[in-house]
């Protein structure tokens, strides 16, 4: 119990000593958990997406606008009985044109450009595995009275592929950040390891166990990660409330919602990281810095 | 209660080695002098002995237990079985002869009210009672290194190792240091001091053993400096 209290006074005094370094190294660390935290729920994100829009995906078969009534029906009943697709829905011209005019309601002119009867009838096709486009594609594609076969993932790739990108550069940032956190933390525990030189060597001769002599320099490293994830966590939590709830809700509302539990998944994960990552460093520093 | 066998230790870019071949014995409760010009690798005895370096060749053994062999996570503990003084004390500047000494205890797991209960006793018997309080700074050169021994004796352990200790003491004051440790000896503690005192060595009267360069060049029960 009192050794306990001695090791936590030392943590204090220890972090305190060397305030403008303590402060430096939770800056760096809660920008670096910020960013890892960021790419996690990017992560997350990126995969409910997927979830939503999958389920809902389909394969737009359009077709010739000389299509007959005869191959329009034979396709129909083949697609009808292909075991790749799960399901298939007629769109004629004229749905076809309902749907354009509700989506592009806001832009009455371009609306106005298009007739009825302009855009063309289709088969919007569920595959069972949407992975499976390339066979369906392949086995209609010289189908008579076939215009084009769209698939919708493709389009969704390039989105997912975006965020991707984006979730990869956080987590580049994320880990340059955690360099500098690193190297911030080994310093530190050598600036902190040299002030307390003396104490070291008296405590080492009469025989303090290692961890008693180490665990206050560890400790304070990992208190500083501690500390840093709170501030990271804080930053995304103020980037969800300020941001996408707040300025950027028109574009959050596009993608799929953020939810609160996922940012809250966060912090223990970022906690952890720094915590974990901190004590390994400062463990390691003093390997080298408080030989036995 | 310690033994050297054929001991060789050669530090790492050193020339020669510091101790060649060093074989000694020595029983519980006796007060050995190892004496020697500088360099002539005495204090790397008392280095082997603390565990604060291995030997390249040969066993150093203990209380009974093989130091050479021994696991790292395990010296610790040895070290709490022998206490130190050295020629510049060591004391922590920023606390109380009690403090220092206190700190000793504390940091191998001892409790508050031990340390209240053993360390004036200590500190009486080194001759600093009613000195408690002072900082290093504010007691003379000879008091801080009664600090240093009552840190090093609080613990009672078998051995004590002294490592020049009066080096940075003027004669009268370092006889004072030497009846301290004598006392010390007659409680059954076994003293290793590690000196090129001439004077102190020829008034104890005590066992020297003389190294030079690396080796045992005399052994004597009864010896003075020579």
């Amino acid at each position: 119990m009192q050794r306990l209290k001695y090791v936590l006074s030392e943590v204090m005094v220890g972090l305190w000593r060397n305030v403008t370094m303590t402060i430096a190294m939770i800056i760096t660390m809660a920008v670096s958990l910020a960013m890892l935290g960021a790419s996690g729920l990017m992560y997350m994100q990126v995969d409910s997406m997927k979830d939503f829009y999958y389920k809902n995906i389909e394969v737009a078969i359009f077709l010739d606008a000389e299509v007959t009534d005869a191959q329009r029906s034979e396709l129909e009943t083949q697609l009808k009985g292909d075991p790749l697709v799960r399901e298939v829905i007629y769109e004629s011209k004229q749905q076809a044109y309902e749907k354009f005019k509700t989506m592009y309601a806001d832009a009455p002119d371009l609306v106005n450009a298009v007739k009825e009867g302009q855009l063309p009838e289709s088969f919007r096709v569920r595959l069972k595995d949407p992975e499976q486009f390339k066979q369906i594609f392949d086995k209609y594609e010289n189908t008579e009275g076939i215009e084009t076969i769209v698939d919708q993932r493709r389009l969704l790739d390039k989105i997912f592929n975006i965020l991707g990108s984006v979730q990869n550069m956080a987590l580049a940032a994320a880990s340059v950040m955690a360099i500098a956190a690193l190297l911030l933390v080994g310093n530190t525990i050598q600036v902190a390891a040299y002030s307390k030189r003396r104490e070291v060597a008296v405590m080492k001769l009469v025989g303090a166990s290692n961890w008693f002599i180490q665990a206050p320099f560890v400790l304070e490293a990992v208190v500083a990660g501690l500390i840093g994830s709170i501030i990271a966590f804080a930053g995304l939590a103020a980037f969800k409330g300020f941001l996408l709830d707040g300025s950027l809700r028109d574009l959050t509302d596009l993608l799929t919602r953020l939810s609160w539990g996922d940012v809250l998944l966060m912090f223990p994960l970022m906690a952890g990281v720094g915590g974990l990552v901190s004590a390994i460093t400062a463990w390691v520093t003093l390997r080298f810095y408080l030989r036995v | 209660m310690i033994q050297l066998e054929n001991v060789t230790k050669t530090y790492p870019k050193a020339s020669r080695p510091s101790l060649d071949q060093v074989s000694c014995g020595i029983e519980k409760g006796e007060f050995v002098f190892f004496i020697g010009p500088s360099g002539s690798g005495k204090s790397t005895i008392i280095k082997l002995l603390l565990h604060e370096v291995t030997p390249n060749q040969g066993k150093v053994v203990v209380n009974g237990r093989d130091v050479t062999s021994m696991r790292s996570w395990k010296i610790p503990h040895f070290r709490r079985s022998i206490g130190c003084v050295f020629q510049d004390f060591r004391l922590l500047p920023n606390r109380t002869a009690y403090e220092n000494v206190a700190f000793a205890l504390e940091v191998i797991g001892k409790t508050k009210a031990v340390a209240r209960r053993v360390v004036p006793e200590v500190l009486e018997l080194v001759g600093l009672g009613g000195k408690e309080h002072r900082y290093p700074h504010e007691l003379s050169g000879g008091e801080q290194q009664r600090v240093a021994v009552a840190r090093a004796f609080v613990n009672r352990p078998l051995i004590l190792l002294a490592d020049e200790p009066t080096g940075n003491l003027d004669p009268d004051t370092s006889i004072e240091i030497m009846r301290l440790l004598d006392r010390i000896n007659r409680t059954g503690t076994t003293v290793v001091m590690v000196t090129h005192d001439s004077n102190i060595v020829n008034q104890m009267r005590r066992r020297v053993v003389e190294i030079e360069s690396g080796r045992i060049v005399r052994d004597q029960a009864r010896g003075v400096y020579g």
